[in-house]
């Protein structure tokens, strides 16, 4: 199965050679300091040497073979399917090494520092999954690492700064602006432009300055592809709809990629909506947020009426942030994918359905997608019938979620309510 | 007033000008108007007016927290051009210092009319460049108004070639690489810069990030046009108990830069 397009630029969906998405102008292009420009277009260069090179290939298949445990399984969710009617998927990246869709970007993004000779990576994570990510990569191919944190985070996300302190990483608490996650990619660009002659930014999601839209779509579209190849092969067809929740929106790409060219696969992308768009707390970003220019890119960014950035919510860490990728931008705006909101409420919903009725204790990030990819579903099936199919990236897994949880739920009293010795 | 006028004064007087960097609404609306006068009393050529915005990524520490102090006191755009018409009447020259998100949610024309209109020479764009700058460039072209793009010691000779091309006004050569900050010894990084510059253009060369006294600056206008100094001015009104003191401290620092530049 192969993980990997071997020829950036092929298709129509994929950015030309400034970075722009569909009409040069619209989304993407590359907007940061000069500073920066020339280790862009190293990077640019590496990325696609890296991608035209077979044993490049052969070693990034191979480590996401034997080390994250991929391909991950394409798993028919029944009783969820007779919830709603119809046959639902989910693509299980929570089954992954480190517990997410996000071991895939990193395996690629370290490789390409090993290739470039950079001896130390740094990144910026939200929730810790990033982070955690990018400390195990640098653990397994022994580079030094520094990941940038919003010191609100590390406080809301404990466990993930120690693991990624165990696995042999510097986290660096950023106090400045909000200080989440738009504000610790802040500080790693900071660190970058200081650092850029023996340091790689390992972007986390498909969002930044070009070519990371780019770039890390073609390590995360392993999902797709995997996903596109198993449906076929198990099932005999494309699934009617695919979902996938989106925040910066690297699980959505990776996803999507696949299918863009299958005009009859619907393809839907969820946003964390908080509280509910209606209120000023959610990161609905395609749905509310205006055009703009955030972290080196033109695209939907949630902005007052003089471009400053407003601070996003969601109960989802993953989610939490006031931008979105470029290509996202341009698949809302010409229509091939549809954008919808959930809210935290949908979500937990979700989240305590998809644990109860199929055993899996999904991320909340994840938990919009089902959510989302649920309402599809039921309304597929009154126009296709039980034989159509959903398919939804279950992004990651929940284990990370479980203090959200307690609170959410009031999950912490049952131990207490005297069950028989 | 123009940038190129400046110069015109400066290159007649045989020295580098200071350009002396405060945003917009720092310490607060109304301070930021005595601050920027404070600075050209005490021998600023030009100030470059920031405009305060939420994720300023080339900055640090420093600036970063005068920026937020003046987003906190609701520093608007509106603001920004009071400040650019309280320097123009001194006579000396203002400048915008802008990330791009702001101009662009604006409107480029309008920003861009309204800054003609306060009597701004232009901007400087940390994280524009050229090449993904149209509609900045039609609308500074379309009104005479400076484009001071960027330079980096990371550029190639091919892009500095055509970031001085477009730019009007001077060029910024950033001399270190990485954020805005004092730093106590100046960067050999810069001269070789101002020369790779220099070599592509007629137009002046600012050279900024790190300055924060007299002897830097001093040293740094024996090779470059104008001397750029921000930190520095932001630490001064930080570290002030209150706005008289936070005047005179700001008046201190730019008689000892100002001095600096004379001696290069």
């Amino acid at each position: 199965m192969t993980t990997l397009d071997p020829a950036p630029g092929a298709s129509r969906f994929d950015a030309d050679e400034h970075g722009w998405f569909g009409e040069p102008g619209l989304f993407g292009g590359r907007f940061i300091p000069e500073a920066l420009v020339s280790a862009l277009e190293e990077l640019t260069d590496a990325w696609h040497e890296a991608m035209a090179d077979p044993a490049f290939i052969a070693d990034f298949e191979q480590v996401q073979r034997e080390y994250a445990g991929l391909p991950s399984p394409l798993f028919h969710a029944r009783r969820l399917s007779d919830r709603v009617g119809c046959r639902v998927l989910l693509k299980r990246e929570d089954l992954n090494h480190t517990g997410a869709h996000k071991i895939r970007n990193v395996i690629g993004q370290a490789l390409l520092t090993r290739r470039m000779g950079k001896q130390r990576v740094i990144a910026e994570t939200g929730a810790g999954q990033h982070g955690v990510a990018t400390a195990t990569a640098a653990a397994y191919f022994g580079l030094d690492c520094t990941v940038y944190m919003g010191a609100v985070d590390t406080r809301r996300q404990a466990l993930n700064v120690a693991r990624m302190q165990l696995l042999g990483a510097k986290v660096v608490p950023v106090d400045s602006g909000s200080a989440t996650l738009k504000d610790a990619i802040n500080e790693a660009m900071r660190d970058w432009v200081a650092s850029v002659d023996h340091t790689a930014y390992l972007f986390g999601t498909a969002a930044g300055p070009h070519p990371f839209p780019s770039l890390v779509r073609d390590f995360v579209r392993g999902t797709g592809d995997e996903a596109r190849a198993q449906c076929l092969e198990q099932y005999g067809v494309l699934p009617d709809a695919i979902a996938a929740c989106v925040g910066g929106g690297s699980n959505a790409i990776g996803l999507f990629t696949a299918f863009l060219d299958d005009a009859e696969v619907e393809i839907y992308g969820f946003e964390a909506a908080g509280d509910g768009v209606d209120t000023p707390r959610h990161a609905a970003t395609i749905h509310s947020g205006a055009s703009g220019v955030l972290h080196g890119a033109r695209t939907y960014v949630l902005q007052d009426d003089e471009g400053q950035t407003i601070e996003s919510h969601s109960i989802s860490a993953g989610l939490d942030y006031p931008g979105v990728g470029p290509q996202h931008a341009q698949l809302a705006h010409s229509g091939r994918a549809t954008y919808l909101p959930v809210t935290d409420a949908e979500a937990m919903e979700a989240f305590a359905l998809l644990a109860r009725t199929e055993g899996i204790i999904p991320a909340i990030e994840s938990s919009h997608a089902v959510a989302g990819g649920l309402r599809v579903a039921e309304r597929i099936a009154t126009e296709k019938g039980p034989e159509a199919t959903v398919l939804i990236n279950l992004s990651g897994r929940g284990d990370k979620d479980m203090g959200t949880a307690i609170e959410y739920f009031g999950l912490g009293e049952a131990e207490t309510a005297g069950e028989p010795a | 007033m123009s940038c190129a006028r400046v110069f015109e004064t400066t290159r007649a007087e045989g020295r580098a000008a200071l350009v002396g960097y405060l945003p917009a609404g720092f310490p607060d609306k109304r301070g930021s108007l005595d601050a920027v006068r404070a600075m050209v009393d005490a021998g600023c050529d030009a100030i470059e007016v920031g405009l305060p915005y939420t994720d300023p990524v080339i900055d640090g520490p420093t600036v970063q927290a005068a920026a937020q102090q003046a987003l906190d006191a609701g520093t608007r755009i509106d603001d920004v051009m009071r400040t650019v018409e309280a320097v123009a009447s001194t006579g000396a020259t203002a400048v915008v210092m802008t990330y791009w998100n702001p101009v662009e949610r604006y409107g480029v024309e309008r920003f861009a009319q309204e800054l003609l209109d306060a009597g701004g020479a232009g901007l400087i764009t940390p994280d524009l460049t050229p090449d993904f700058a149209p509609e900045w460039i039609a609308a500074a072209d379309a009104r005479d108004l400076d484009k001071i793009f960027l330079v980096a010691p990371s550029s190639t000779d091919e892009r500095i070639a055509m970031t001085t091309a477009a730019s009007r006004g001077f060029v910024y050569a950033t001399a270190v690489m990485g954020v805005t900050g004092t730093r106590t010894t100046t960067s050999d990084l810069a001269e070789p810069l101002v020369a790779r510059a220099r070599a592509t253009t007629d137009l002046p060369i600012g050279v900024g990030l790190g300055v924060s006294n007299g002897d830097q600056a001093a040293e740094i206008a024996g090779f470059a046009d104008a001397v750029i100094v921000g930190s520095a001015f932001c630490r001064a009104v930080l570290d002030a108990p209150d706005l008289p003191s936070a005047l005179r401290g700001l008046s201190t620092l730019a008689e000892d830069l100002a001095a600096g530049v004379r001696r290069g």
